[in-house]
């Protein structure tokens, strides 16, 4: 078993940053990650224009490979695509096991994990995804040049997405549980709103989906009526807003809220000690890389600090 | 030769190519797809498995979509339904053993190896 100053779990902008101060602080550090390449989901935005030192905006992607490169710079270590099997926070020396086969143990935890793209988890939704069912416009809205979808969302994400798709679909058909409100910033409804092609359905919700030859049907429950309806569409593009993902921390030991987030102190510190939780997965009230690398910064910093007291 | 996509795999481009990688690996993943947010995540997954000992019998490949020769991908039957990228084809013996479309895990990737090459 190799033991490491900090193990940090999670490779996006708060994780990396936490892997360069510690490691530029001589720690040695190990990142942890089940996706590859690092950057959490920053890696996937199209253009960072906010993030300071870049005056021309720099795409997500070359941005964490930036931080990525500055991590490794100083040694830090990157465990990619590798799947956390077992783990133990609540001992003092705290230890991981990947895939199945190695594992590290360190007393301090930073984790990173951040939050991804919520799934409806509804029946047909696994088994038609990439063909009827989509979560990307700009990946996959060409393959539907001229046909009817369907979009399941109402926030920022979902018009702007709805937007693109627009370019090349012949209709868009909003299928929404609410009644005659949505989320997002009304100016990008209204730009949405405007294309003749778009119809709402209000107050309906969806329960699970069907293929019918080469269209997918939305099985959707009217909720004013509760007749059950048969949506059928070229495909269903879903945009559900995000989820911070702690469901691999439930039996942790660690505090998570009612809505799946980690409180903790100024510090970063959890209710476990050295254990931290950094960037979007912690509750707070901002989320932007500047305040995830801030909160990486920070954690980094504090276990720095408490060893150099212990020696 | 230019490459295409954000992928340090080995890139092939036209149908002799992947016919070639295909009859001199016994076992091989294409993926093919392009630089997008779920293209990627993929990409970046077969890059870590790639430096396994536990997969260094496997060949490692990204072709891009919109390459002419990407058709011999695009025309496979297995992914004939496929609307999401990418398409990604397993080969055993030069012929396909399995196709997934669209984003996939690790966990999820590792499960299709292991069903396709065990």
């Amino acid at each position: 078993m190799t033991k490491y100053d900090v193990i940090i779990i999670g490779a996006g902008p708060a994780g990396i940053a936490a892997a360069i101060f510690a490691a530029r602080g001589t720690l040695s550090v190990l990142v942890i990650d089940e996706s590859a390449p690092a950057g959490g989901t920053v890696k996937n935005t199209h253009l960072v224009a906010n993030y300071p030192g870049f005056p021309e905006p720099i795409s997500g992607l070359d941005l964490t490979k930036r931080m990525f490169k500055q991590a490794k710079s100083f040694g830090a270590k990157f465990e990619l695509a590798a799947e956390i099997t077992d783990y133990n926070f609540k001992d003092e020396l705290k230890w991981i096991e990947i895939d199945d086969d190695e594992k590290f143990e360190s007393e301090n935890i930073i984790i990173a994990t951040g939050i991804s793209p919520r799934r409806l988890n509804l029946p047909g939704e696994q088994e038609f995804k990439g063909s009827g069912i989509h979560y990307c416009a700009t990946c996959d809205g060409d393959f539907y040049s001229g046909k009817d979808i369907a979009v399941i969302g109402a926030g920022d994400t979902a018009m702007e997405e709805s937007l693109l798709l627009l370019k090349h679909v012949n209709s868009i058909t909003f299928i929404h549980h609410g009644f005659h409100n949505l989320r997002a910033e009304k100016c990008t409804v209204d730009q949405v709103m405007d294309h003749g092609n778009v119809t709402m359905i209000w107050s309906h919700e969806s329960q699970k989906f069907e293929r019918d030859g080469d269209k997918l049907v939305i099985i959707a429950e009217n909720l004013d009526t509760k007749e059950i309806v048969r949506i059928k569409r070229d495909a269903l593009f879903i945009f559900v807003g995000m989820k911070p993902n702690s469901e691999w921390l439930k039996n942790s030991g660690v505090n998570i809220n009612e809505r799946g987030y980690i409180p903790t102190d100024k510090n970063c510190i959890t209710n476990l000690k050295n254990v931290y939780a950094i960037g979007d997965i912690r509750v707070k009230k901002f989320n932007q890389i500047t305040t995830a690398t801030a909160d990486g910064t920070i954690a980094a910093l504090e276990i720095i600090q408490k060893k150099s007291c212990s020696l | 030769m230019q490459k295409y996509l954000q992928s340090s795999l080995d890139e092939v481009q036209t149908k002799s190519e992947v016919e070639n990688l295909i009859n001199t690996n016994d076992k091989a993943i294409i993926c093919c797809g392009r630089n997008g947010p779920m293209c990627l995540p993929v990409y970046g997954a077969f890059e870590v498995l790639k430096e396994k000992e536990k997969y260094s019998d496997i060949k490692f490949a990204v072709m891009p979509f919109d390459v002419p020769g990407a058709s011999i991908i695009r025309e496979l039957p297995e992914s004939r339904l496929f609307m999401g990228l990418p398409f990604t084809i397993y080969y055993k013996n030069g012929k396909v053993v399995g196709a997934t479309s669209s984003i996939q895990n690790v966990k999820s990737i590792k499960a299709t190896i292991n069903e396709c090459f065990s």
